[in-house]
Order: C-alpha cells, then sequence, then structure tokens
C-alpha cells in the first residue's frame, strides 16, 4: 500500500479555485487531484494535464468491433454455415454492414467505459479514499501531496491564503484497494505520522 | 479596438470576378451551344445542369440560415461570435430564389418533359401512377408552392438578419435582451418549422424526386437535407477561416471552428446514415420499381460516381476530421470544406444527371462553368452582404457566452 500525506483544501467558488490552482502549480507544489462536484471546464488546461488518450482507445476499440463483426459473420455466411437469403450473394455487404455499425460501436463504447473506469481508479469492490464527502455536493477540493521534504504547516497556510475555506491534513491511500467499506473505514484511523515518499 | 468592418480584399474581389466572368462565358457559350441546339440530349443537358446548380446552391446557401436558427432555438450562444457569417450567406438566397424560379419556368412553361416527366400531360393520362400523383405533381400546385417557399424563405431569413442588426445598436436592459431573445425565438421558429416542411418533405419532392416521376423514397427529403446542410456548414466554415486569416473575427477563436468541425464531421455521418439507408432497403426488398433508381446509379455508367460520392462524403470526413487536432487546423479544415462542398455538389450531379441525361452524361466545360458561376456568386454577393453589418454583433445577449466558449 502506497500511504501517502495529503494537504486538503476546500474551495467553494470556482472562480477562487481557478487562480488557486494557478498560484499552487507556480509555487511548484505537486497537486494530487482536485475534486469538483461537475466537470469544471478548462481546469485540466489549468492543472497541466495532458490530453486523454481515451478517443484513441475508443477508436482502436471500434476498428476491433468492426474487424470483429465482419470476418465473423463473413466466416458464417460464406465458409461455415452458406444459406441463401432471398437470391442475394453470399457476401452480401449492405446487408451486414448494420451489424458491423452495432458491433464497431458497442465494442467501443464498452471498451471505452471499461478504459475510463480504469484510467479513473473506479471498479466494483474497490475502494478509493475520499477527500472530502462534499466534493460531490458543493465543495471544489483541491489535494496537494506531500514529500518529506514538504513544510506541511506552510502548504496549509498557503492554501488558505489562496482562498480555501477549509484545510486539513489527510494522511491516506494514493491509489485504490480491494476491500469492504464496512471493514475499510478505520484503516486509516490512528495511524503514525510516518510517511513515505 | 477590434475590426468590426470587413473591407473587400483585392485578391478576393479578383477571383469573383474571375469566376463570375468564366461563369459567365460559360453559361452564354451553353445557351448557344447547348439551350439552342437542334440536338435534344444537349437541351436536356443545359436545363439538366441549370437545374442542379440552382437548387443545390439555393439549398445550401439557406441551410445557414437554418444554422443559425436551429441553434437559436436551442439557445446555443457559442456561434454569436461569428453569426454575421452565416446571416451573411443566407443574405444569397432572395437571389438565387429567383435564379431557380425562373429556372422552374422555363422547364415548366417550356414544357421539358425530358426533364419533369409529369409536365407532359398526354403520358400523365395513360400513365396509372402518374394520374394517381397528379394531384400533387402538376404544374399549378408545383409553382404555387414553389413561390409560397421562395418568398417565406426570403421573407423570414430577412426577418431573423433584421433583428440581428439590432444587436448592434446599443446596450440592452435585462429586460430588453430578454424581450430580443424571445423575438428571435419565435421567428427562428417559424423558419424552422416552415423549413421542415419545405426542405424537410415537400421540396425535394417537388424539385428532384419529381426527376424519377414513378418512383418515390421515404428518405429523399432528408437526404437532400443533410447533403446541402453539411455543405452549408462547409461553406459557413470556409468564410470564418478567409475573414480570420484576413485578421477579422477576432472573438472567433479555435473552440468555435473545432466545433463547426464537429458539426461538418457529424452531419456527414449523418448523411451516409441516410444514403445508405435509402440504399439498402432498395437493394434488400429488390423491388423493379424501386431498384430502377439504383440501376443506372450503381451497375450503369453513373458507378463511379457512386463511389466517388461516398470517398469524398463519408470515408474522407470521418477519417480526416475524426481527432480534435484536425478540426482545430486552418489548413484541414479548408481542404475538407472545399471537399465537401464539391462532394455533395457531385452527390446533387448524380441525383439529377441520371434521371435527365441517363447515358449521355458529360461531366465537362459547361458543368464546370455553372459552378464556377455560382460559386462567383455567391463569393460576390456573401462578400457584399458582409461588407453590410459589422462583423460583431456587439450588444449580442449572448456575445459573452460565445467569447469565453471552451469546448
Amino acid at each position: 500500500m502506497d500511504i501517502r500525506k495529503f494537504v486538503v483544501g476546500s474551495f467553494d467558488d470556482e472562480a477562487v479555485l481557478f487562480p488557486a490552482v494557478k498560484k499552487v502549480r507556480k509555487a511548484g507544489y505537486k497537486i494530487h487531484d482536485v475534486y469538483t462536484p461537475f466537470p469544471v471546464h478548462g481546469l485540466d488546461g489549468a492543472l497541466g494535464l495532458r490530453d486523454t488518450s481515451l478517443h484513441t482507445a475508443g477508436f482502436v476499440y471500434g476498428l476491433t468491433g468492426l474487424t470483429t463483426a465482419l470476418s465473423f459473420i463473413s466466416w458464417i455466411l460464406t465458409r461455415d454455415w452458406i444459406q441463401n437469403y432471398g437470391g442475394k450473394p453470399h457476401f452480401s455487404l449492405p446487408a451486414w454492414i448494420p451489424i458491423m455499425f452495432e458491433l464497431t460501436v458497442l465494442f467501443s463504447a464498452v471498451g471505452m467505459v471499461l478504459t475510463f473506469c480504469y484510467l479513473c481508479q473506479l471498479a466494483p469492490f474497490v475502494k478509493k479514499h475520499v477527500f472530502h464527502p462534499r466534493a460531490t455536493d458543493d465543495l471544489f477540493v483541491m489535494v496537494i501531496e506531500c514529500t518529506s521534504k514538504t513544510n506541511v504547516k506552510e502548504t496549509e497556510d498557503f492554501l488558505a491564503a489562496a482562498g480555501a475555506k477549509e484545510v486539513n491534513v489527510q494522511i491516506a491511500e494514493a491509489g485504490w484497494w480491494l476491500g469492504r467499506y464496512d471493514q475499510d473505514r478505520h484503516l486509516f484511523d490512528n495511524k503514525s505520522e510516518t510517511v513515505t515518499a | 479596438m477590434i475590426k468590426q468592418q470587413f473591407e473587400i480584399p483585392a485578391g478576393y474581389k479578383k477571383w469573383t470576378y474571375g469566376l463570375l466572368a468564366v461563369g459567365i462565358v460559360a453559361f452564354i457559350a451553353g445557351f448557344i451551344f447547348l439551350g439552342m441546339s437542334k440536338n435534344e440530349h444537349d437541351q436536356t443537358r443545359f436545363w439538366a445542369v441549370l437545374l442542379q446548380n440552382s437548387v443545390y446552391f439555393l439549398l445550401v446557401c439557406n441551410a445557414a440560415m437554418f444554422f443559425i436558427c436551429a441553434i437559436t432555438l436551442a439557445h446555443g450562444g457559442w456561434s454569436v461570435a461569428f453569426r454575421r457569417v452565416p446571416e451573411a450567406i443566407s443574405a444569397v438566397v432572395p437571389v438565387f430564389a429567383i435564379l431557380a424560379f425562373l429556372v422552374f419556368l422555363g422547364l415548366i412553361l417550356g414544357h421539358r418533359h425530358d426533364i419533369y416527366h409529369w409536365v407532359d400531360k398526354e403520358a400523365v393520362a395513360h400513365d396509372k401512377i402518374l394520374t394517381w400523383k397528379k394531384g400533387f405533381l402538376n404544374p399549378t400546385f408545383f409553382f404555387i408552392w414553389t413561390i409560397i417557399t421562395l418568398c417565406v424563405w426570403t421573407f423570414t431569413g430577412m426577418k431573423m438578419r433584421k433583428l440581428s442588426r439590432k444587436a448592434d445598436e446599443g446596450p440592452m436592459s435585462a429586460e430588453d435582451a430578454k424581450r430580443y431573445t424571445w423575438n428571435n425565438t419565435v421567428w427562428a421558429a417559424i423558419f424552422v418549422v416552415f423549413f421542415a416542411l419545405t426542405v424537410g418533405s415537400t421540396i425535394p419532392w417537388l424539385w428532384l424526386m419529381s426527376l424519377d416521376a414513378h418512383w418515390y423514397s421515404t428518405m429523399y427529403s432528408w437526404y437532400t437535407f443533410a447533403s446541402t446542410f453539411v455543405a452549408g456548414i462547409a461553406l459557413i466554415a470556409l468564410f470564418i477561416i478567409f475573414l480570420k486569416n484576413h485578421g477579422y473575427l477576432e472573438y472567433t477563436t479555435r473552440e468555435q471552428l473545432h466545433d463547426v468541425g464537429k458539426f461538418i464531421f457529424a452531419f456527414s455521418i449523418f448523411w451516409t446514415y441516410l444514403w445508405f439507408s435509402q440504399f439498402m432497403l432498395i437493394w434488400y426488398a429488390n423491388i423493379p420499381e424501386e431498384t430502377i433508381y439504383f440501376k443506372i446509379r450503381f451497375q450503369g455508367p453513373y458507378r463511379g460516381f457512386f463511389f466517388l460520392n461516398f470517398i469524398i462524403n463519408f470515408c474522407a470526413p470521418i477519417l480526416i476530421l475524426m481527432t480534435k487536432g484536425s478540426k482545430r487546423n486552418y489548413a484541414v479544415m479548408t481542404f475538407m470544406s472545399v471537399a465537401v462542398i464539391l462532394g455533395h455538389w457531385l452527390d446533387f450531379y448524380q441525383m439529377v444527371m441520371p434521371s435527365t441525361v441517363g447515358e449521355n452524361h458529360n461531366l465537362g466545360w459547361f458543368e464546370w462553368g455553372i459552378l464556377a458561376l455560382y460559386i462567383g456568386m455567391i463569393m460576390f454577393f456573401t462578400g457584399r452582404a458582409l461588407t453590410k453589418a459589422p462583423l460583431v454583433a456587439k450588444y449580442h445577449p449572448y456575445l459573452k457566452e460565445s467569447i469565453i466558449h471552451h469546448t
């Protein structure tokens, strides 16, 4: 497990969040993530995240679906189980196009959902630490990752000065883990201040 | 200070007059050598080309107004920064409406049954199918509905442009802005409803589908609409890029161009969906009355056009415009817009020609000349319309939304 220390600042306004993100990055702190109640346009740019490759994955899944459909139908109808449908040729592409289209959409949709879940570290029975429950309601939560050299007090003051309404320090698992919530609830309570960086 | 007032650059003028000159020479030569020719095939070719171009470009320019109205109805703000561009394109509609009307007058009063088979009363009387369709396919109804259509398009388009000019006058209070938005919504709704009754259904039946008087397809109007709408958006994109390259439209950024690119991408796929649905149902059912339409296009002399059409209008847009970068790239967007406009012009070519000139098709000097004439006219009238109004509707309630637009 990768347990680290985080400084968590909660903002109640988008307009304050954006300059704060800029200031924090400029000051050289490492932002772990920003949790928002809704998709905020331009935040990925402000955070300096690279463009997602989800669409490339989607294109590849789509091509896979198309190839699957075409090769499977053509194998069935021209090799494995030849039948005469209304006197049409065995290899009758126009009739297959709807199925090829559907499988393209199906593969790319399902594939992209799974990839998206993987990229966001979401899956059934998998747990992630929630830094602030109100991030799903009305707070924008910025999480700064600390290293062994980070001055925590200074970071907290910096966030407060940047407009955070609420600042606290949390020691938490950075990634995801398997487990059941009722058993894992107190996983990080009463941890001593041993931080691996 | 932003550059509000468009001045036509010298290069643009040169191209406009060049194309117009070529087009007018082609038209006159066509009139003498084809229109007045003793050879019936030449006459048919003359009228078919005029019909193809006048209908295609009229619908393309009218699609620009549909673009504005559809976005207005959806309360979309993103396009306000370049709204004057589709407005200027739609200002061509009255001119093209008159030209198309003249072509129809020539076709029907000239009794051109080689184009519209149903104007031949003798043939209709002995034809069971055409007798059934007589209530719809007759010169009187054709003219009445065409005149109403052209007038309503022209009038509602003018009304929308006039309303847009009100946003130049001065700052609006919140109440004024609400009333302004509501007015826009009402007129846009009138236009869109009428658009559905015309381009979405009856007009392509009358003007184009009746070229094959015995045949019909329920997909036809939507197919025509999709074809002209995507070409109309490509035309808007071309003008946006042109103006951006000359330092105008400061508020229009790559974000807007990206969205216009998405429109071209999406409606290319929509067009393909209709193109294919129309084809596949007829191919599958294999009923002679219906397959006759595709016989000449799919297996006859137009086979090349049939597949070229598919490659330019589907394969190219879907592969080239798929990535974000290409929709934000001026060069790629220019290339694709030109391809789409020409591609759908070819689409109209293979809608009109097989039913009229049939096997004697000839994509020669006259066809390209009339294309040049129409492009020249679009450039001339759109350029003139652009100079008449400021390029940005300064006090439009949604202007800020458009400036901060982010895809």
